[in-house]
């Protein structure tokens, strides 16, 4: 493709497709190599290593990240223990002014970072445009609001006796993200942090390590140094000496549950308070109903299905779980393949792509693996079942096409979180065995409920033991609506101004105004 | 944590299948992840992410929960799993394995570039019966 093909200033090509990260054009500028941002400053890494960063797009490597090690985590707890005084005695209206900047230059730059994301991640870019960029500037704006409004209690307990309650800050924490939604997951955990009075320490997931460091090169004249660091590099390395530190305060964590239980192994072992978050197998319920018209709720509640392909289902509430009433399976599939036929698989910045490419090898592996135990099992394989070969520089990237597999609640395809684009489908026959299959599982973070009758739909909503509940709806994630599990899927929530209660400690100061001894000594 | 138990005689030997094996490639990924840092041991992880992989630890590093479930050995390696996780394993045989890839989690690499993997294989019913309820 030559410059004259490409439409200038927008970082597409004449096709519409945004260019890659680092070619000629794109949005996205890429060095060769990146280092860790600790203390405001560009810090290499200790013992001088990096590792290959691979967009799996095409599967191929795009630049290197630090390869850190425990020295280099040292060193981001050092800036962040220099910071802590300063930044937790930080004015609120000054603290607020901080967290809507960081929202302010993501919103300028909301473009190249959603490409940079889809990028990192081979998230489509339409949902990077509309949802993970434009959910992380509002999540910060939201924690600027939430810390100015946020009071402490006083209780009057007699006359002269007064209970003051103050929120502080906890100090340091540490802060581990997913690398399903790179940029947002960090930002439900460093919003809260920072308006908090906190500073933390970052590691981002190893398979996507690149895009918090173009938000970090966006921010790192806005936020003091030492208050956001970010050190990247392999988990057994750099995340257990995060985790596991005596000098942290909190760690929160999102990911899968034998590192969740060593965290809060690690949080027991120092005393500190962990949140985890640690996946779902999320039921989406369709009852009759929704069949009852031909209408614009039924194309939603189709959608509603099909939203199991949403970043390629790597989502930890992923609604990979679809119950259907008996009296409208087959109409309702029917109507829900058609739809999942028509999923546009391609390059992941093309905005026309709908499903894009999985985030690492390791995934695709896991993926496959998963669909073959389900053909073990009985699963029919209703749509998909493979995995999808593009063509072109796309021939290598980690794409699976989106499938559908029908069976029963006890095969392990409907028990076990596969984190990609397959949906395991059954049918119920009441309401009864509509809740019984719904929570039928370990796990207890999302659920779905579609109906047109609201009474149900409340029952339903109380009857499922999830930490949230979907109703009509599915895949909304705005700031100010709870978010974190029940079962094995998590401790704590996310998401919402209590977050402030998390990552704050509660000082009292028990006040007498009275001069009268107590007369006991 | 309490000792593994002898792991020679789980790997071999008649008697009921295995629920834990290792592929070739694992058994000598572990092999040589054992000399250079000493014994290891294996956790199934669930949930979101790097879920569903056998997570590779020094032995001791995961404190092994009382209602915790040895599958068996590889290499010499105890092999754990959560209880509730377990329920819907019963009828699978857990075979360790190697693929490329930086491992995620806290979890030791299948030497450079390579992590461990789950593959699974459903028993046969006889095989089923042979292992009882444990």
């Amino acid at each position: 493709m030559t410059v004259t093909e490409r439409t200038a200033g927008t970082g597409m090509a004449a096709d519409g497709t945004y260019l890659a990260p680092g070619q000629p054009g794109s949005l996205v500028e890429v060095k060769s190599r990146y280092d860790n941002f600790i203390g405001g400053h560009w810090v290499p890494p200790s013992r001088g290593e990096y590792m290959q960063n691979i967009t799996p797009g095409t599967g191929h490597p795009f630049t290197e990240v630090a390869r850190s090690t425990a020295e280099d985590v040292d060193l981001a707890l050092d800036a962040a223990h220099a910071a802590k005084e300063r930044w937790g005695e930080t004015s609120l209206p000054e603290r607020a002014a901080v967290l809507n900047a960081i929202a302010d230059v993501i919103e300028k730059n909301l473009p190249m970072l959603a490409v940079a994301e889809s990028w990192e991640n081979g998230k489509p870019v339409r949902e990077t445009l509309a949802a993970d960029i434009p959910l992380a500037v509002d999540h910060f704006r939201y924690f600027a609001g939430a810390t100015r409004a946020l009071e402490g209690r006083l209780t009057e307990i007699d006359k002269d006796t007064v209970a003051y309650h103050f929120h502080e800050p906890l100090g340091v924490v540490a802060q581990i993200i997913p690398f399903n939604f790179p940029l947002l997951m960090a930002a439900w955990k460093i919003a809260p942090a920072l308006a908090g009075g906190n500073c933390t320490v970052v590691k981002p997931a190893s398979s996507t390590p690149w895009s918090i460091l173009k938000l970090a090169e966006l921010i790192e004249d806005i936020v003091p140094p030492g208050v956001v660091n970010i050190v990247t590099g392999p988990g057994n390395e750099i995340g257990k000496a995060l985790a596991s530190s005596p000098r942290i305060a909190k760690v929160g964590f999102t990911g899968e549950t034998v590192t969740g239980r060593l965290i809060m192994q690690y949080a027991a072992e120092n005393l500190i308070p962990s949140t985890v978050e640690l996946g779902g197998k999320s039921p989406n319920i369709f009852f009759p109903d929704v069949m009852e018209a031909d209408d614009e709720f039924l194309d939603k509640a189709v959608e509603g299905l099909v939203l199991y392909a949403f970043n390629k289902g790597e989502v930890c509430t992923c609604p990979s779980r679809a119950l259907v009433h008996r009296s409208i399976y087959d109409e309702f599939m029917a109507r829900s393949l058609d739809r999942i036929s028509r999923i546009v698989q391609g390059n992941p910045l093309d905005p026309a792509t709908m499903v894009g490419a999985q985030s690492s090898l390791q995934q695709l592996q896991k993926i496959s693996g998963y669909v073959d135990i389900g053909r073990q099992e009985g699963a029919e394989v209703l749509i998909g079942g493979d995995r999808a070969h593009l063509d072109g520089e796309l021939h290598d990237g980690y794409y699976y096409q989106p499938t559908v597999l029908e069976g029963h609640n006890q095969m392990r395809v409907f028990q076990e979180e596969i984190f990609g684009p397959v949906l395991a489908v059954t049918t119920f026959d009441d309401e009864a065995e509509a809740v019984h299959l719904a929570n039928d599982t370990l796990y207890g973070l999302g659920a779905g409920v579609w109906t047109r009758d609201g009474n149900l739909a409340y029952r339903m909503g109380r009857a499922i033991k999830a930490g949230r509940v979907w109703t009509n709806c599915y895949h909304l994630y705005p700031a100010g609506a709870a978010f974190g599990g029940y079962k094995i899927s998590g401790v704590g929530r996310e998401n919402h101004q209590m977050m402030l209660e998390h990552y704050t400690q509660t000082k009292n100061l028990l006040v007498s105004y009275s001069a009268k001894p107590l007369g006991l000594f | 944590m309490p000792d593994p138990p002898d792991p020679i005689a789980q790997d071999e030997g008649p008697g009921p299948v295995p629920r834990a094996v290792a592929t070739t490639a694992a058994l000598e990924a572990i092999a040589r992840l054992v000399a250079e840092r000493g014994p290891v041991m294996f956790v199934q992880s669930a949930g979101c992410c790097d879920g569903s992989c056998p997570m590779c630890f020094d032995v001791g590093e995961f404190v092994v929960g009382n209602h915790d479930v040895l599958l068996g050995t590889v290499g010499g390696c105890p092999v754990y799993m959560d209880p509730r996780q377990f329920e819907t394993w019963r009828h699978v045989q857990l075979i360790v394995d190697v693929e490329p890839g930086e491992p995620e989690g806290f979890s030791h690499a299948a030497g450079p570039g390579r992590h461990f993997v789950a593959r699974s294989r459903v028993l046969t019913p006889q095989e089923e019966a042979g292992l009882g309820a444990g």
